[in-house]
């Protein structure tokens, strides 16, 4: 459904995102993982079309996206969401969810029935007439995700929806995202919450300065020496496989 | 929102009509020449509302389309003859085209906020200077028109006649809001106002949406534009290209609330109320500014959505008292 | 008429070269503001009038030359810009760009309506004993107040560049403009860097209006025509760029001196917009896109 090419980004004399190649195949939930800095999110901007790649290819149902604006890709059903919840503050919950829904319809009432159905999926319903600059940090992160999903995607582009999330509010929207693949949408997200990475995904890619140095089912990424240095720092597997 | 709008449209229409018969009351030309004012910046405030309010690109140089309307009529009606009754078309047409330009040329380049707030001024520059410098405009001399009262020319013996005609602007121009409240078009805008990313993110294609709303903009500034100068039957560079017709717009629209379908009426009706008060008392020149530059900055620093916001908030609070909160908000 | 034109390009470039000198102590105000507090002062022009009127009157009531009169107006002008800053226009904006821009309008039309008022409409100029005599240079006449007023223009960028790099407030003026944050964290009073940065910019005008008298003249409009001049140089040079807003200051004199040359009177005034323009579109870093 999505994949990814040699996808490069510089910025200045830094390598970004270095010669990155990925695939999402349909009805998937594949998650990006990596220390801070590691470059995931300027990979999601890139795909989305917020950033413009110096290399690399990125195609959508076997067409290039490359080039695209935003909402284009939008159209064709890709959508990401924000790390840094970026929600219309002076609209209701409502009306935010409404814009998503209006791409694929003129029309205020089905725009308006489409937000009420995408709000009963993430769990909003009771908040739909409130102000969305009063939501909680779980409130924005849940708008995030139902207004990208009202626009009816094929893939979901979900940056870190779960940060700053206490437990509960996690197993909560870790059940919503299941939800939402089995209603037939393929998930790509960037997450940190491991926990929640091994329940939800069915493969991971590891993102470390700039490059893939793993990918596979969460499990055997979870054991990769590589992986566990670049998160715990130089030494660090040799030092787990002792204690092991 | 919109079912509390809905719920007082009898209200709006019984003012409405009350506006229309209110000439058959009041004998004094003073008062019709006020109320004729203050439809007609509050028309101009509105196609203001639609670029700055809803879609949160603020202009300081709408004027330009006003001006630029009010040469395509003028123009066209001394030097070939034709009737400004077709003429009104033509400039909303030529204030159209060049919202397109501008807003192509501004909003294609990234242009935001301040940016774009300052370009604008330079455009109705620019133009004031072409119109200044070029013959078919009358350059510094200006163009004056003849005094032949008639529909095709959109000029009226009576001031009633000037009365209807803004009226009729004005409930134009109210109608588009309207529509933009309630349609697709004006969320758009809104998400473009809220956060213009997100916007793009959700499929929007903000540029077009931007373009759109300049071009509306544009298209009443021009019918505007007629409307002066077949009421004042003058026009020079700057009369067409100023920047005091360019703060007035934004100014009834901040003061009466941004965003909002009356506040531009609102703001006209209270700052027309307070320069006919003030020139009353003392009438200096420069006085009426004084009060207008002081109201700004108030209303800026204190009640940044407006009188109406202002208002709303109130209605807001004391409904939400009253009420318990799972309570469906229906009016009474 | 081309070459007539022509033959008086040179004296019109030096004219250009004049005025920009001023431009440019315009501009540096502009662009120390929009460096440190990143704003847009859309009062400048109005403020500038101010001082030509503060420098007027001071000739008019009290015969002090305007050239003297620097020394006075400079410091009263970043008085009043320090206090319109702290106490009016920093609380009021709540930090919101529009909103700054707004009540600078909002300030602009005051203050203009108020010169209006008190001042009426009417152009004043000032008679300086020494306003009609001139250097010979051969090609052209150069009026001495024209010559006092670029030297004078130079020698206040230069202090005020002194004083940016060498003064303990010249650097942490510099701090707060790269880092706010951290300056604030360091103990700088941020709140107290701006208003001064504001009193400094405003004081340039000060400086500004008193040279400018005796060779222009004022009106409750003149702060019109400086607006968007002073805009225009600061997106030439680059928002924030002390080098920008000098060489800035000279593109733009120079251009609207040979503009009105070539173009006449009335068209000549389109390059000052028109670059604008283009500059905004094109180029939005200017030409020396660097910081403060």
């Amino acid at each position: 459904m999505l994949s990814v090419n040699n996808l490069t980004k510089r910025f200045g004399g830094l390598l970004a995102v270095s010669s990155v190649d990925l695939e999402v195949k349909e009805k998937e939930i594949v998650s990006l993982i990596g220390p801070n800095g590691a470059g995931k999110t300027t990979l999601f901007a890139m795909v989305a079309g917020f950033l413009k790649a110096d290399e690399g290819e990125i195609n959508f149902e076997k067409a290039s996206v490359v080039g695209l604006k935003p909402h284009q890709i939008c159209q064709l059903g890709m959508v990401r969401t924000f790390q840094i919840t970026q929600p219309f503050a002076g609209l209701t919950t409502l009306q935010n969810i409404m814009v998503g829904a209006y791409s694929n319809t003129a029309q205020t009432d089905s725009a308006k029935k489409k937000a009420e159905e995408v709000a009963e999926v993430v769990g909003m319903t009771s908040l739909l007439s409130q102000g969305a600059d009063g939501l909680t940090v779980a409130g924005r992160k849940r708008l995030e995700l139902a207004r990208a999903l009202a626009t009816d995607p094929k893939l979901l582009l979900l940056d870190e929806v779960m940060a700053g999330l206490n437990p509960a509010e996690i197993d909560d929207i870790v059940t919503v995202i299941k939800g939402i693949r089995d209603r037939g949408v393929t998930i790509f997200l960037i997450e940190h919450v491991m926990k929640a990475v091994m329940n939800l995904s069915d493969r991971t890619y590891v993102l470390n300065d700039g490059k893939l140095i793993a990918s596979g089912t969460p499990s055997s990424v979870a054991e990769n020496p590589q992986v566990i240095e670049a998160y715990l720092g130089h030494g660090a597997a040799e030092a787990m496989a002792e204690g092991a | 929102m919109m079912s509390n709008f809905r719920s007082h449209l009898s209200f709006l229409l019984l003012g409405a009509l009350g506006l229309i018969i209110l000439p058959y009351f009041i004998t004094s030309r003073f008062y019709i020449d006020v109320l004729t004012l203050i439809f007609f910046t509050a028309y101009l405030g509105q196609s203001w509302n639609i670029l700055g309010g809803y879609a949160g690109q603020f202009s300081f140089g709408g004027v330009m389309f006003f001006g630029t309307g009010a040469y395509v009529s003028s123009i066209l009606l001394t030097t070939f003859g034709f009737p400004p009754i077709f003429g009104i078309f033509l400039a909303i047409l030529g204030g159209a085209i060049l919202g397109l330009i501008v807003g192509y040329m501004s909003f294609r380049s990234g242009l935001r906020g301040s940016y774009f707030a300052l370009i604008t001024l330079a455009f109705a520059e620019l133009l004031r200077v072409l119109a200044n410098s070029v013959e078919f405009t009358g350059g510094g001399v200006g163009l004056f028109l003849t005094y032949a009262p008639g529909l095709s020319n959109l000029q009226f013996e009576s001031p009633v006649g000037f009365y209807y005609f803004a009226l009729i602007l004005m409930f134009i121009s109210i109608a588009i809001v309207y529509w933009l409240e309630s349609s697709r078009f004006g969320a758009q805008l809104v998400a473009i106002r809220e956060n213009e990313d997100a916007a793009e993110a959700l499929g929007i294609d903000t540029l077009r949406c931007k373009i759109y709303a300049i071009m509306i903009m544009g298209a009443m500034g021009g019918a505007a534009g007629t409307f002066y100068s077949q009421k004042y039957l003058y026009l020079d560079p700057p009369i067409a290209y100023s920047i005091h017709l360019s703060v007035e717009m934004l100014l009834v629209t901040i003061v009466g609330g941004m965003g909002t379908i009356f506040g531009p009426l609102v703001g006209a009706f209270v700052l027309h109320t307070v320069n006919e008060i003030a020139r009353h008392f003392i009438d200096t020149p420069g006085l009426s500014l004084i009060v207008y530059g002081l109201i700004l900055i108030i209303i800026i620093g204190y009640l940044p959505n407006g009188l109406i916001g202002a208002f709303k908030k109130k209605e807001k609070k004391s409904e939400s008292s009253s009420l318990d909160k799972n309570q469906s908000r229906e009016e009474p | 008429m081309i070459s007539a034109s022509l033959s008086m390009l040179p004296a019109a470039i030096i004219n250009g070269l004049m005025y920009g000198a001023i431009y440019a102590l315009v501009a540096l105000g502009l662009t120390l503001i929009y460096g440190v507090l990143h704003i847009i002062n859309f009062a400048h022009g109005a403020m500038l009038m101010l001082a030509l009127y503060a420098a007027f009157f001071l000739f008019h009531l009290f015969s002090i030359d305007p050239y003297f009169s620097i020394l006075i107006v400079t410091p009263c002008a970043g008085i009043f810009g320090y206090i319109i800053y702290r106490y009016g226009i920093g609380p009021l904006a709540k930090g919101k760009d529009q909103n700054i821009l707004l009540i600078t309008l909002g300030l602009s039309i005051i203050i203009e309506n108020s010169a209006l008022f008190f001042f009426s409409g009417d152009q004043q100029t000032v008679n300086l004993s020494y306003g009609f005599e001139a250097f010979d240079l051969g090609f052209m006449y150069l009026s001495y107040p024209k010559v006092i007023s670029f030297f004078a223009a130079l020698f206040m960028c230069a202090v005020l560049w002194a004083a940016m790099s060498l003064t303990d407030m010249g650097r942490a003026i510099r701090a707060v403009a790269k880092e706010r944050q951290g300056a604030r964290l360091v103990g700088i009073n941020v709140e107290h860097i701006f208003a001064v940065t504001f009193g400094i910019g405003i004081a340039c005008l000060g400086a500004a209006g008193c040279m400018m008298l005796p060779i222009f003249y004022v009106d409750p409009y003149t702060g019109n025509i400086f607006v968007l001049v002073a805009f225009t140089i600061v997106v030439l040079g680059g928002m924030g760029s002390v080098v920008g807003a000098l060489v800035g200051g000279f593109i733009i004199g120079i251009t609207e001196s040979v503009g009105g040359l070539l173009l006449g009177e009335s068209l000549g005034q389109i390059g000052i917009s028109l670059i604008f323009i283009l500059i905004l579109i094109f180029r939005p870093t200017g030409l020396f896109g660097s910081k403060v």
